[in-house]
């Protein structure tokens, strides 16, 4: 594992997921047409596009998380380092927790703050003792600057923490298990400006780390904690690059209008 | 005139009322009706109501209060040395009424009544050939006492008829005297329906004090009899119906506690998990047909199940465990009421289970899922410990039914009050020492009759405790993800 | 975590195991839930349908004058003194003779017990059809007579030569005789009518036990339930749901609804027994009692559904009747109740269903008695359903088993009759908003 954090950091400009003619189907309707997507390691990349244009359906592609929705299908190829993640022999379970994902809503686990964040090493037998489960709950709420606030608490539930300070224990929850990649589903969209702050902060900081992708209805976020920007509208894929680039010099018309609030 | 005959005056006035009120109301207000406050039938309908509505409430006051009053007044004519040996007034007064009722079947067949009153034998011939069967000639008094109330209630029904009347047609003429354009009649009237509405209501408040009354006098009634004590700490139950029960409650408790228990066993592993299956596994296909086929568990009859128990389950538990195994050769045993209770019992912890695990928000089960754990992980450790206080308010329901169940344990568990934990014997319950200490001839003012209303006390109350408390947290689970 | 996705680690493979393992149990349990359920099915119908089908013998019968009538001027009162013994004795000889007419051999069986063949309630019935036809008198007629139990059993495979060898109400060489008769064609089995509309009979007469007066008496319960828990349960419901103020009141009315629901209903049979029969005075066994004790127990389930119904009227119906100037009564009766009605009947009939099957709260009023006359009216004994079932199971003859069980299938239709016609109605009227 750590090993690999040291190769990888070398070029920080691996890809680390390459989307290839994805398509996803619920039942009729076809939700995401021909995405080819390359998710760099090391970088934020940040999904943007109207409510409804497929940006969160396509990031659930991603760790399947689709899988548990019926009726969904997926087609094309996404591959998480070469490997097809929609091959047979993937089990979904060893998949998600190498991707890992945090959601819209704060959705702590009803039990102890610790519980919370060894839940994820404990059901992937990462950790052999006590002792050790102790260091990777203090290390991962460290990392999402949690820590300080509740190391007197640990044993609190989960729930009784504020809105910010549980996104950031899902987040905590999300790294415990050592994740490649982390998929945030518009984290900070149930948080107040204070508490989204934190959180952007906190994504800046995951990037040493982590491949972190984020979907968000804020082009302000995105501007803000993304190096690249996808720009989805109706099932497609329309704009891909450097954030910067998507945000002063759009090629596409469609780009365009969304940035300047022309449509969304 | 009897009740019917007077229930039919009545409605009768009440129906000319509600035709003269309308009439009437047209008339005050020369023909246009738009004069009027409300509407003409309203008019008629309050006159309707005010004829009959008090009218009946009388009478049916009347009827249940009249036996209370004028039997106590026959008992004190019975002179104390008439009540026999070991019976009792309760007895003597059965016998009062079943003279009485078949004395009025003779004047009604126009028998002269005079000279049967004075003469014992010939009165029983007579009464016998009534059809009405006396055990032994009645005492004087005796007689004397059933003409004293047949006298009584002849008086008292012939009052009631006349006041009835009376209420019925003030109310009527009062109804009418108001009928004027300016009434509020529709104000009126359903006000008056309101209070109908309300008067609907208290029937189950009225319930409950009818079962929590009766059940305390009769259960006070029984510990005047018997000491408390040996009823609440003996462990030996072996009623005597010549005196000297032995009354203690405990082997009933036992065989309850014993038989309901293996049947949460049988049910909450087999209900917990078919919920969990239909609720994260099955498709909505599946669902829609396996939810209601195993929801007709809880329509069947408890009867049907009692059979079940005592034809086919019984026999076999008996066959091919109980005596191979040496474990006693008794087709109703702890173990057949058991284990068919637990089927009945299934559906009632797998239908709320299921509303159970649904109300867990989806989001959890994202969040456990996107972490890589697998869906029967995110079950036993997200899901279920979530939804465990609900899931706990479904047990103890599925309890309270399987404690206040009688037919399976009448018909599966045997009738032998024995403190055993041989599954394979026969035991008894508290509801089946209810049945068969109210059934039958009895007599109805001993305690080993009236400890029945003890057991029934001790019933209700448990039940209602576990009820309550059941409730109670699943509101609180309910709550915390409203 | 860094292993190639392609490859499960042992630890995955274990997890997966597990997840395999727990899907199991879950279609494990609901497949053993649904196996209870068609066990119990199959062991009341295998056991309850033969009760459908019985055993007759046709014969002729002549109706000696001389027996029946001696006096010769049909005067009702004579006639009556003449006993089922009477009776029998011309069955026994009409069988006997038919017997030797058509040259049947005996089978070993002495002519004395050829009569043993024929239930005991053949000489009732035959009676009674004398007596309300006394023209039939001096006439020959052709008589079906129930076989009796034994014989009756031997043809449903409850009776075989083993068991009556020992058995002292029968014997094999009856047996052996009643497969001679069947050979003549005197003795056949059939559709059994009676079933359904014969009264209950003694202890030693199963084959002629019926459920007529235990239907005539749930009948009427039923009646007395609707009647009484219809107005007042809609009544209740309407007040809780629409007018009643928040308060503590309110709070007491609904925590008793709620509580009621859940009361073991043997405690409504110890009200029943409290309050009706030795408070009120009315009389035991009486249908009107246990309309009245079933009343109180369905009541609260029906202000259950009932206001779920109410409830699901949307509040703008309400709002549009108000908004015209109707008082929230006329609202209600005008508008809510009518849109609610499928929903309430709905609960209603599923109420009904559930007061059908009540046993255990009638076992304390009585209605255990046996009642051998039907009730002419609401006051007058009669039984009822399941309770019969319970009081047939109590029996010693085995005959009752199989008449028990087909008193169950009887029950079971009429429960599925109503909730079908229940889920008909709210399939029909089901509206959504």
């Amino acid at each position: 594992m750590k090993d690999l954090v040291m190769e990888t950091r070398v070029d920080a400009q691996t890809v680390k997921i390459e989307a290839r003619k994805a398509q996803v189907f619920y039942g009729q309707n076809h939700a995401i047409k021909d995405v080819d997507v390359d998710i760099l390691d090391k970088t934020v990349t940040a999904f943007i596009g109207p409510s409804g244009c497929g940006k969160s359906t396509f990031l659930r592609c991603l760790n399947r998380m689709n899988d548990t929705i019926p009726g969904c299908r997926v087609e094309g190829k996404i591959t998480l380092e070469g490997e097809d993640i929609y091959d047979a022999r993937v089990d979904p379970v060893q998949l998600r927790a190498k991707v890992g994902m945090v959601f819209q809503k704060p959705n702590p686990f009803p039990k102890s703050i610790y519980d919370n964040v060894a839940y994820g090493p404990k059901i992937h037998g990462l950790t052999r003792n006590k002792a050790e489960l102790d260091e990777v709950v203090e290390a991962c709420l460290r990392k999402a600057a949690l820590w300080n606030e509740v190391k007197d608490r640990l044993q609190t539930p989960g729930t009784g923490l504020s809105g910010g300070q549980q996104q950031r224990l899902c987040i905590a929850r999300a790294i415990a298990t050592s994740p490649e990649v982390l998929l945030m589903d518009e984290p900070c969209s149930a948080l107040d400006p204070i508490a989204t702050a934190q959180v952007e902060e906190l994504i800046d900081e995951l990037r040493s780390q982590f491949s972190v992708v984020i979907v968000t209805h804020s082009m302000q976020q995105a501007a803000r904690v993304s190096q690249r920007t996808a720009f989805f509208h109706l099932g497609n894929l329309v704009e891909y690059g450097e954030t910067g680039q998507i945000f002063t010099n759009p090629r596409d018309p469609r780009t365009e209008s969304y940035i300047t609030g022309r449509i969304g | 005139m009897s009740t019917g005959l007077l229930t039919l005056i009545i409605l009768a006035l009440a129906t000319f009322g509600m035709v003269a009120g309308r009439a009437r109301a047209v008339a005050s207000a020369g023909g246009d009706i738009r004069r009027l406050h409300s509407l003409p039938t309203f008019y008629g309908r309050f006159a309707a109501l005010l004829a009959a509505v008090p009218a009946f409430l009388l009478v049916i006051v009347w009827l249940l209060a009249q036996p209370v009053f004028i039997e106590n007044r026959a008992l004190s004519l019975i002179s104390p040395a008439d009540i026999p040996q070991g019976s009792s007034d309760t007895l003597v007064m059965s016998d009062v009424r079943r003279i009485a009722g078949g004395l009025d079947q003779l004047a009604a067949r126009g028998a002269d009544l005079a000279p049967l009153v004075t003469d014992a034998p010939a009165l029983k011939a007579a009464l016998n050939a009534a059809g009405v069967a006396l055990q032994n000639e009645p005492a004087p008094s005796v007689i004397a006492a059933a003409q004293a109330l047949r006298a009584m209630q002849s008086t008292s029904r012939l009052i009631m008829t006349g006041v009835a009347l009376v209420l019925a047609v003030a109310g009527l003429g009062w109804g009418l005297s108001r009928v004027r354009p300016e009434f509020r009649a529709r104000n009126a009237t359903e006000s008056f329906s309101m209070w109908l509405l309300i008067g609907c209501s208290l029937v189950a408040v009225l319930t409950t004090v009818g079962i929590v009354a009766s059940l305390v006098f009769e259960t006070a009634h029984f510990f005047r009899l018997y000491p408390a004590k040996d009823f609440f700490f003996s462990t030996t139950w072996n009623p005597q119906f010549r005196g000297g029960s032995s009354l203690g409650i405990w082997p009933l408790v036992w065989g309850t506690l014993y038989v309901s228990a293996i049947a949460l066993v049988v049910a909450v592993p087999v209900g917990l998990m078919s919920a969990v299956y239909l609720a994260e596994y099955a498709s909505k296909k599946t669902r829609s047909w396996v939810k209601p086929a195993i929801e007709i568990l809880a329509g069947i009859p408890t009867i049907v199940y009692g059979l079940f128990a005592l034809i086919t389950v019984g026999p076999l538990l008996r066959d091919w465990i109980a005596q191979p195994a040496g474990l006693g050769d008794s087709s109703s045993s702890v173990m057949t009421a058991g284990l068919v209770m637990g089927i009945m019992v299934i559906p009632f912890v797998s239908s709320l289970s299921d509303d159970i695990i649904n109300a867990v928000p989806q989001s959890l089960r994202d969040g456990s899922l996107g972490l890589g754990a697998t869906p029967s992980e995110t079950v036993r450790q997200v899901v279920l410990p979530a939804a465990l206080p609900g899931i706990v308010g479904a047990v103890l329901l599925a309890a309270s039914r399987a404690i206040g169940e009688t037919m399976i344990v009448v018909m599966g568990a045997g009738a032998a009050a024995k403190l055993s934990l041989n599954p394979f014997e026969a035991m008894t319950t508290v509801t089946v020492k209810i049945v068969s200490q109210l059934t039958g001839d009895t007599e109805f003012a001993s305690p080993e009759t009236l400890v029945a209303f003890a057991l029934g006390l001790t019933l209700f109350t448990l039940t209602l405790g576990l009820n309550i408390l059941a409730l109670y947290i699943v509101r609180k689970y309910r709550e915390q993800y409203e | 975590m860094s292993g190639s996705l392609f490859t499960q680690d042992a630890r995955t493979k274990a997890r997966n195991a597990a997840e395999r393992r727990f899907r199991t149990y879950g279609l494990g349990a609901i497949i053993l839930a649904l196996l209870a359920l068609v066990w119990l099915l199959i062991s009341i119908f295998s056991a309850g349908l033969p009760a459908f089908r019985q055993t007759f013998i046709t014969f002729p019968v002549k109706l000696e004058e001389s027996v029946i009538d001696k006096a010769g001027n049909r005067d009702p009162a004579a006639m009556a003194k003449v006993t089922t013994v009477g009776y029998g004795k011309l069955l026994a000889t009409a069988l006997e003779a038919e017997i030797a007419a058509k040259g049947i051999d005996l089978a070993g069986v002495p002519p004395k017990e050829i009569t043993d063949l024929i239930s005991q309630e053949s000489a009732a019935t035959l009676r009674n059809m004398v007596l309300a036809d006394p023209a039939l008198i001096g006439t020959t007629v052709q008589f079906r007579a129930i076989a009796s139990g034994r014989i009756d059993g031997y043809y449903k495979g409850r009776v075989t030569m083993e068991s009556a060898a020992l058995d002292k109400n029968t014997s094999p060489e009856k047996l052996r005789l009643a497969d001679n008769l069947k050979a003549a064609g005197l003795l056949a089995t059939s559709f059994n009518l009676g079933f359904l509309t014969m009264p209950d009979a003694s202890d030693k007469r199963p084959e002629a036990a019926g459920l007529g007066i235990a239907i005539a008496g749930s009948f009427m319960m039923m009646v007395v339930v609707l009647v009484l828990s219809l107005p007042i349960g809609v009544a209740a419901s309407i007040y809780l749901e629409e007018f009643a103020p928040k308060n503590w009141f309110t709070d007491l009315i609904e925590v008793n609804i709620a509580n009621l629901a859940a009361v073991p209903s043997i405690v409504y049979g110890i009200l029943g027994l409290a309050i009706f029969i030795n408070f009120a005075g009315l009389p035991q066994s009486a249908p009107i009692v246990g309309g009245l004790v079933l009343t109180l127990m369905t009541l609260p389930r029906i202000i259950i559904p009932t206001r779920a119904a109410l409830k699901a009227v949307p509040p703008s119906i309400r709002d549009a009747a108000l908004g015209v100037g109707a008082s929230r009564l006329q609202t209600v009766f005008h508008h809510v109740l009518p849109l609610a009605m499928p929903g309430i009947l709905t609960g209603m009939i599923i109420g009904l269903a559930q007061a059908l099957g009540e046993t255990a709260p009638l076992l304390l009023i009585g209605m255990v008695a046996f009642v051998r006359d039907f009730p002419g009216g609401l006051f007058d004994p009669a039984a009822a359903l399941p309770v019969q079932v319970y009081n047939w199971t109590q029996r010693g003859d085995p005959g009752f088993v199989e008449r028990a069980s087909g008193a169950i299938i009887v029950l079971l239709i009429f429960l599925i009759i109503m909730n079908t016609a229940a889920i008909i109605l709210r399939r029909k009227f089901e509206r959504r908003w």
